[in-house]
Parts: structure tokens; C-alpha cells; sequence
């Protein structure tokens, strides 16, 4: 049974991108056959994120439109073998989704795929509510970061009441991605804890990615982060991967770090 | 000359003070005073249970001796004595036995009725829900809950950003961090409970108060909120 996942925040730049790429193709890996789409229309970045976006020929709102087949648009990944991506236009908006056409190429996804990884432009508008409406399970990544949160607040409370099983009465499980902790900072309380950002929300804690460059880094070259085996953030994603799954695994809280005075004298004469 | 006015006498210097009191007293059934092992069978009742009648103040209940001529009440009611009870009065008694009974220093009490037994089921329909409205799930940011009706009861958190709009009373179990808004029609009897105030803000029958008024003592805390004279008052639970 193909289950459908929505990665979104409301608030933009908080690493839903990232987080889907790095969701997908961790199902991906564990052989379960995963498509991520992008529903960011006019601001794609699913594919740079993917490093495919020279093979983008078709896309989503083709296929939407009947211009190009499902299997057209599919771009395989060049890695994981189970993964694939439906890039999104840049040359047109966010109307040109429409709740019909999408509702057509989830329910064809469907039919050839264990996973269908949404990844949800910013805001609340049409992108986003499409995005989020067909989901069966829901991934809101916030930043530890007081209008993140807030935003991350009123997009938990849409995808409870507006989504199709919300309409239904059926259940709909949310999970929290905190992303760019900073255990330094939040110590010196320049961002908010982990146990606040649990307290407002309060929906179950997938995991949470440290401030990390290599996750910037992994950006740039078209990597999902997921495939970095010296990055911190790979493991944290590759542990909310289990999760997903539904296996219980211990949350991994970054920590401060620890500087000797020895490693202190260094840095000030540097 | 000081003269005590005998319209009222000083309570504290009265020789008594009457008060109405009531309690659980045991009955004893009587269905026939003559039989000869009475006494001897009531004893082996007794023993079962000593302590429990010992010096016990009973009723005699005489309502099924109507067709039966009155016995020596001070007789019966010494040898009931012998046997550790106290009698102290009967009930259901016809008038010749209640005379004889008056007669041997027992009280009258009236009949002791038996509640009728109804059927739960042969209720024509429940009675009417209360008109409040109850939300379990946290009310999150941009979400808005309206109670029409009357008292809106909130079990969950409620977000900043998040509105509780209710004509009747607001009652919230989580922590209060959004608004809300009670007596919406203009009510100024109705009230605020929260068990955790940090609320964007607060209305009551139209008079609001956003969180920088707010005493700063009283964040986190549970308070009850009301109108006196156009004032919106936070007083600690």
C-alpha cells in the first residue's frame, strides 16, 4: 500500500527540501521504491537538490496537463536505485496545479510506488495545500526559531483540519524534524530548546539535525545530505528514515561543544 | 439593673440546644410476638453478630401485626433488653398497638416507605446535552473555535495565534497561549479558567486585555479571570 508523505513548514528556508531529498532517498535505500515531487512550481529546486536538473525534460505540471506521460516525467536517480523525481516547472505558478490533476498523478504514483515523498513550497497557498492534502503522514521541519515554530503551529493545525483524512476523520500522523540545531547557541539561549519547540508543537520528534555545513555543502554539489557519510545530519536523517518506518530508535540530541582550554587558547591566538 | 431580653437568650448560656439530626437506626420486623421460640431464635440471630447489636437502638416494626391483638409491650420490650437491644420506638403500627406501645415509653415514628423501583430503560429519551462545546485536540496557530451556544472547554493546549471564542465561559485545561474571548453577545457574568496563563489575550463581554497588562506574577499560573465594574480581575486558583 503506497503511502504518501508530506514534507512541509510553512515558513521557507527552514530545510524542507533538503529534508525531502534526504527522507526519499533513504526509503529509497532501504529498498522501498520512492518518488519525490516537487509542488514548489516556478521555484524548483527538488531536481538542483538531486543534481538532476540537466535531465529535466517533463515535469509535474506536463504530466498534470496531459502534455507528457507519467513515465516520461520520472526521472530515475543515477544512485539509489528505487528512486525516482518529478521535477516541477519553473516557467509557470502555483495555479497551474490543480486539486483534480494532482489527485490523478498521486493516484497513478500510487499504483507503481511503496512511497511518494511531497516536498511542500513555503506558505499556506495553493502549492502548499496541495501539497499536504492527498498526505497519509506528514513531516513538519521547523527550526528552533520562534516564527518558525509559529508557522510550523498553524501548518500542523491545517494539515489536521483541512486535509482529505482530516475531511474523512481519519487519522493522519505528524512528526516533528527539528533542523539547524545549534546546541551552542540554544545554550547561550539565542534559540529556543528542543523541550520548548516540543511543548508548543507537541507532536511526536522524528529527529534533530544539528547547524551543519555539510549539509549546505551537499546542497550545492546536487547530493542528498543522506548520502555524506561524514555528515552528522546523514545519520540523524538515515534515524528519522527508521522511525518512519516505524522503528524506535533513541532521539540523538546534538550537544554543546566541548572546548578545553588548551583547544580555547588555540582559537583566541588564531 | 441589667434585664435579659428572654426573646433571646444568649445561645452559649442556655441550659440546651435543639437541633434536627437524623440517623440509621435498625428495624425489626415482627411477624408474630406469641410464637414461644421468638425470643430464643432471635438470640441465635444475635449471636451471630455480637458486637454489631450490642446496645443497638432498634425500631419495632409492627406493620404486619394489623389483624393481631396487642401484646405487653413492656414485657416484650424488657425481654428484648435482656437480649442487649434498646428498643426505642415502632412503626407501622395500628392504633391499639401504638396506645400499648406509648404506654410501655416507646416513640411513634411514622411508616418507613419503601422506594419504588424504576426502570431505567422505560426513560423516554436522555435528557438534553449541555450546551458547551468540548475540544480535545490543541487548538493550534490560525485556528479559530467558536462555541455559539454557550461554555467552551478546551483539554489541550492552545497555541499563540489561536482564538476561543465563546457566548458562555472559557475553561481551558492546557496552556492558555492564545486568545480568548468570552461573553462574545456582550454576557459579563461569564468567566475565564485557565490552568497555565500566558495569553496573547483575554476578553470578557467585550473589556480585553492583551498580555503586556498582565500582571507578570500570574504567567504560567492558574488563574480565573472576571468583570468587575468594566475591570477585567485575575485572581490566583
Amino acid at each position: 500500500m503506497a503511502k504518501v508523505i508530506v514534507v512541509t513548514s510553512g515558513k521557507g528556508g527552514v530545510g524542507k527540501t533538503t529534508t525531502s531529498a534526504a527522507l526519499a532517498t533513504g526509503l529509497a535505500q532501504r529498498g522501498h521504491k520512492t518518488v519525490i515531487i516537487d509542488f514548489d512550481v516556478g521555484l524548483r529546486n527538488v531536481d538542483l537538490i538531486m543534481g538532476c536538473e540537466r535531465r529535466v525534460v517533463y515535469d509535474f505540471i506536463n504530466v498534470i496537463n496531459g502534455d507528457a506521460k507519467l513515465s516520461q516525467a520520472l526521472i530515475k536517480d543515477k544512485r539509489v536505485e528505487t528512486l525516482f523525481i518529478l521535477a516541477t516547472s519553473q516557467t509557470r505558478d502555483k495555479d497551474a496545479l490543480t486539486q483534480d490533476g494532482v489527485q490523478r498523478v498521486i493516484d497513478e504514483l500510487k499504483t507503481q510506488f511503496d512511497y511518494i515523498v511531497c516536498d511542500s513550497p513555503a506558505g499556506i497557498e495553493r502549492g502548499a495545500f496541495l501539497a499536504m492534502y492527498f498526505a497519509d503522514e506528514a513531516v513538519v521541519v521547523a527550526n528552533p526559531e520562534v516564527s518558525s515554530v509559529r508557522d510550523a503551529d498553524r501548518m500542523i493545525g491545517l494539515v489536521t483540519s483541512k486535509s482529505a483524512r482530516a475531511e474523512r476523520g481519519e487519522p493522519l500522523p505528524q512528526h516533528l524534524l527539528l533542523t539547524r540545531y545549534d546546541a551552542d547557541r540554544v545554550e547561550k539561549g539565542e534559540m529556543l530548546r528542543l523541550e520548548d519547540v516540543q511543548e508548543i508543537l507537541a507532536v511526536p520528534l522524528l529527529g534533530v539535525v544539528p547547524e551543519c555545513p555539510s549539509v549546505l555543502q551537499a546542497s550545492n554539489v546536487g547530493m542528498p545530505v543522506i548520502l555524506d557519510e561524514k555528515s552528522p545530519a546523514a545519520k540523524v536523517y538515515a534515524d528519522a528514515v527508521s522511525r518512519l518506518l516505524g522503528e524506535k530508535i533513541e532521539i540523538t540530541v546534538p550537544k554543546p561543544t566541548k572546548r578545553g582550554l588548551f583547544d580555547r587558547l588555540l582559537r583566541r591566538s588564531a | 439593673m441589667t434585664q435579659r431580653p428572654a426573646a433571646a437568650p444568649d445561645a452559649a448560656s442556655a441550659p440546651f440546644q435543639i437541633r434536627g439530626t437524623s440517623f440509621t437506626l435498625l428495624a425489626l420486623k415482627i411477624v408474630d410476638p406469641r410464637d414461644q421460640t421468638f425470643f430464643v431464635k432471635l438470640q441465635e440471630t444475635l449471636s451471630l453478630a455480637p458486637g454489631f447489636y450490642s446496645k443497638a437502638p432498634i425500631i419495632l416494626d409492627l406493620s404486619l401485626l394489623t389483624a393481631v391483638a396487642p401484646v405487653d409491650m413492656a414485657g416484650f420490650c424488657a425481654a428484648l433488653r435482656d437480649l442487649g437491644l434498646v428498643p426505642v420506638g415502632i412503626q407501622g403500627a395500628t392504633a391499639a398497638w401504638e396506645e400499648e406501645s406509648t404506654r410501655a415509653g416507646l416513640a411513634v415514628f411514622p411508616a418507613g416507605r419503601a422506594a419504588e423501583a424504576q426502570s431505567v430503560r422505560g426513560r423516554a429519551k436522555p435528557l438534553p446535552s449541555p450546551k458547551a462545546r468540548l475540544v480535545t485536540d490543541p487548538v493550534r496557530s490560525g485556528q479559530q473555535v467558536y462555541a455559539a451556544d454557550g461554555d467552551l472547554i478546551v483539554t489541550a493546549a492552545v497555541s499563540r495565534g489561536a482564538e476561543l471564542l465563546a457566548e458562555g465561559n472559557i475553561h481551558v485545561y492546557g496552556p492558555l497561549r492564545g486568545r480568548a474571548v468570552a461573553g462574545l453577545g456582550g454576557d459579563r457574568s461569564v468567566r475565564i479558567f485557565c490552568r497555565h496563563l500566558d495569553a496573547d489575550l483575554v476578553s470578557i463581554g467585550g473589556f480585553y486585555m492583551v498580555s503586556e497588562q498582565m500582571d507578570p506574577t500570574l504567567i504560567g499560573k492558574p488563574v480565573q479571570i472576571r468583570l468587575v465594574e468594566d475591570r477585567l480581575v485575575f485572581d490566583p486558583l
